[in-house]
């Protein structure tokens, strides 16, 4: 079976990036093919990895509160550059609050995990949802 | 430090003792350092120790007790709240209430945009603008930070690195507008670079001209601010980004000598500039670990300082700092037991011997913290403070054979990698710690650390309460701090009507002036003075410093 593919992207100015370097460390030694984006990306970069790369997961990790305003535009961009952002399992980690869930949920967020999740919790989610988009695809 | 005979009675007593209850059958623990800890200590552990030369009296060399001779008694260390959200009004507001609660320091958060020196209408700034900390642009929002609040009585500090040039700039500003005398400005701004490639990512300059900035700091601030700290040598935030205390305490202390070294390759003095720095630790979950922490940093810059860089003056020999609770411990899930978490380490720090604290708000792990929250959290170091008799006694922990041995311990450990990162530079600090940064070494050594830390815990062998054990359903029930959606309107607003307003040839000049200073090498603060009192913008004058110094992209290494 072909491995799911995932980009981790850092996005906006916040330069915390040890939740998304360990995630993604956790994610390869799982069996993913993890791509890491480094720091500081725009929305823009992130989409047009996302499509390059052909991924099947997009990671984004955010600590700067800036979520509600950048994470739309990731799926937006996604569109706009000619991918399908419903075909990929778009997850969203780090300091977000709760209040803000069911709206990112809307957006087209499929996951979002707080600190203190087990990356164990994660994977399963990953693989769980990765397979559900396959199925619907195919179907 | 005890007779060679009752150490032989206390090593023969032991090994009975240890035979006598079975003890080797009670398994291995081990801090987050990797350092094994022993089921028990005795005087055999520490007699290597010698009570004069590396214990001593508080405010004498080599001051594993403390820095002053009086400590606490003498005066209770600096309350200090990191704050700052929204405009200049928003912060100024949460700054009055809390010095009226009796806080006895301010501390700016800048906004990420400010951190990295961009306009609040850069397009990068979008989303961004006064979330996690107040939004400056010119010095119009200065004016408004400080209104009310006179320089002379009390002091501030300011967490800002790629701009400190400019934000000192910009308090120095205030403080001839107030007509306060420069030399009664007191503060710290953190102007530490170098951490910011190992570990905190504000990543503007390439390293080498930011350390020229810093060093052109030091230069001019010790000659008009000489009540400041010129810098906070921060091992914070590499332990935030998942390092161990040792990693800390050495990345930190290398950190600190190549600065001084680059100082020192200035011309500066070093009895002139050690006055004038300070440090920056991060109080973490393990107690004993961090208190010996504290005092082995202590005890580890007064003899770099003195035998190293030769300072005469007893006060150059000083590991004056800051600490912070730490805030990578703070769990999401039941989030009032963070409260209890910040109490340990806020003690720690204090048996540590700190001069200034913050203590983390309880929901930190969700948001910016509520005006509820950051009470608490204040709250807290007042108990301490009054209530514990905690500070009735100085470094009442010395003597603990246990804090002792641990203190020698972690001094060693964290020599070894000094000497590492010395050879690295082939003798030199500051071209170890350049060469470090340019092999990935602190990144590497940071993130395996940080892996290792979050595998223990994933396996359990690393227990969190309320994360993997003692684990409940709960439907979250704090208030949430939010920040208005309107403040990047009212920001952007602002920042226009000041550049209308303000003469945009004097403005042109001043940043003429600041690039001709950076080509031709010499200190940039007369020109960022001159740019900042005309109201130029953060993002003008880093953009000219761009131009000419270059920017720095981080590899993306996991």
């Amino acid at each position: 079976m072909k491995k799911i593919r995932v980009l981790v992207a850092k996005i906006g100015l916040d330069g915390h990036d040890r939740g998304a370097k360990v995630v993604a460390r956790f994610l390869r030694d799982a069996g993913f093919e993890v791509i890491y984006t480094g720091l500081h990306r725009t929305p823009q970069e992130v989409a047009m990895a996302a499509i390059e790369e052909d991924v099947d997961v997009v990671g984004i990790s955010l600590h700067s509160g800036a979520h509600m305003t950048l994470v739309p535009k990731v799926i937006k961009y996604i569109k706009e550059y000619g991918g399908n952002p419903d075909e990929m399992v778009i997850v969203v980690g780090g300091i977000i609050p709760e209040d803000d869930f069911e709206e990112l949920m809307k957006m087209g967020v499929d996951g979002i995990f707080i600190p203190g999740t087990p990356i164990e919790e994660i994977i399963d989610f990953i693989k769980k949802k990765v397979a559900e988009k396959k199925k619907k695809t195919v179907a | 430090m005890f007779m060679q005979e009752d150490i032989e009675k206390i090593k023969r007593r032991r090994r009975e003792w240890e035979k006598r209850c079975e003890i080797n059958t009670t398994g291995e623990v081990k801090t987050p350092s990797d350092i094994k800890v022993e089921i028990i200590y005795d005087p055999s552990d520490i007699a290597h120790l010698d009570y004069l030369k590396d214990i001593g009296y508080p405010g004498e060399f080599p001051f594993t007790r403390g820095i002053y001779p009086t400590m606490y008694r003498g005066r209770l260390w600096t309350m200090r709240q990191f704050s700052g959200f929204g405009t200049a009004e928003d912060t100024n507001a949460r700054w009055k209430m809390l010095l009226k609660e009796g806080q006895t320091g301010l501390s700016t958060a800048f906004d990420f945009p400010t951190l990295m020196g961009l306009d609040s209408d850069d397009p990068l700034a979008d989303g961004e603008v006064g979330k996690v900390g107040v939004a400056v642009d010119t010095l119009k929002d200065f004016e408004i930070l400080f209104d009310g609040i006179p320089l002379d009585k009390v002091s501030t500090s300011f967490t800002i690195n790629p701009p400190a040039a400019i934000i000192l700039a910009m308090y120095t500003a205030i403080g001839d507008m107030q007509g306060v005398p420069r030399d009664q400005l007191r503060g710290t701004i953190q102007n530490d670079m170098l951490k910011e490639f190992h570990a905190q990512n504000t990543l503007v300059l390439p390293p080498e001209p930011s350390v020229k900035i810093t060093v052109d700091i030091f230069e001019w601030g010790i000659e008009n601010v000489p009540k400041f700290n010129l810098i906070s040598i921060s091992g914070y935030h590499i332990r935030e980004a998942g390092s161990t205390a040792v990693q800390e305490l050495a990345f930190t202390i290398a950190d600190g000598m190549a600065y001084v070294e680059a100082a020192i390759e200035r011309g500066i003095d070093v009895d002139k500039l050690a006055p004038q720095l300070s440090f920056f630790f991060n109080s973490h979950n393990n107690f004993f670990e961090e208190i010996a922490k504290f005092r082995a940093a202590r005890r580890m810059w007064a003899k770099i300082m003195r035998d190293e860089f030769g300072a005469k003056n007893p006060r150059s020999w000083w590991l004056k700092f800051h600490t912070q609770t730490a805030g990578c411990t703070l769990t999401a899930q039941q989030p009032l037991n963070n409260i209890v978490r910040t109490t340990i380490q806020a003690l720690a720090a204090v048996l540590g011997g700190t001069q200034s604290l913050h203590t983390n708000s309880f929901d930190e792990a969700w948001a910016l913290p509520s005006e509820e929250a950051v009470r608490v959290a204040l709250r807290t170091q007042q108990i301490i403070a009054y209530e514990s008799g905690i500070p009735d006694t100085i470094d009442p922990l010395a003597g603990s054979y246990y804090v002792e041995w641990l203190t020698d311990k972690i001094e060693k450990l964290a020599w070894r990698y000094i000497d590492e990162i010395k050879k690295m530079g082939e003798g030199s600090m500051l071209r170890g710690v350049l060469k470090g940064i340019e092999t990935g070494f602190f990144v590497r050594e940071i993130s395996n650390a940080a892996a290792k830390y979050q595998r223990e815990v994933e396996e359990g062998k690393r227990i969190i309460v309320g994360v993997n054990k003692f684990t409940i359903e709960e439907k979250l029930k704090i208030p949430i701090l939010k920040v208005d959606p309107e403040v990047q309107k009212r920001q952007i607003e602002r920042l226009k009507r000041v550049k209308a307003e303000r003469d945009d040839l004097a403005v042109k000049d001043a940043l003429d002036w600041l690039r001709n200073s950076a080509e031709n090498d010499e200190n940039v603060m007369p020109a960022i003075l001159e740019c900042v009192k005309c109201y130029a913008t953060i993002g003008e004058m880093m953009g000219v410093l761009k131009e000419v110094y270059g920017t720095y992209k981080k590899p993306a290494i996991i």
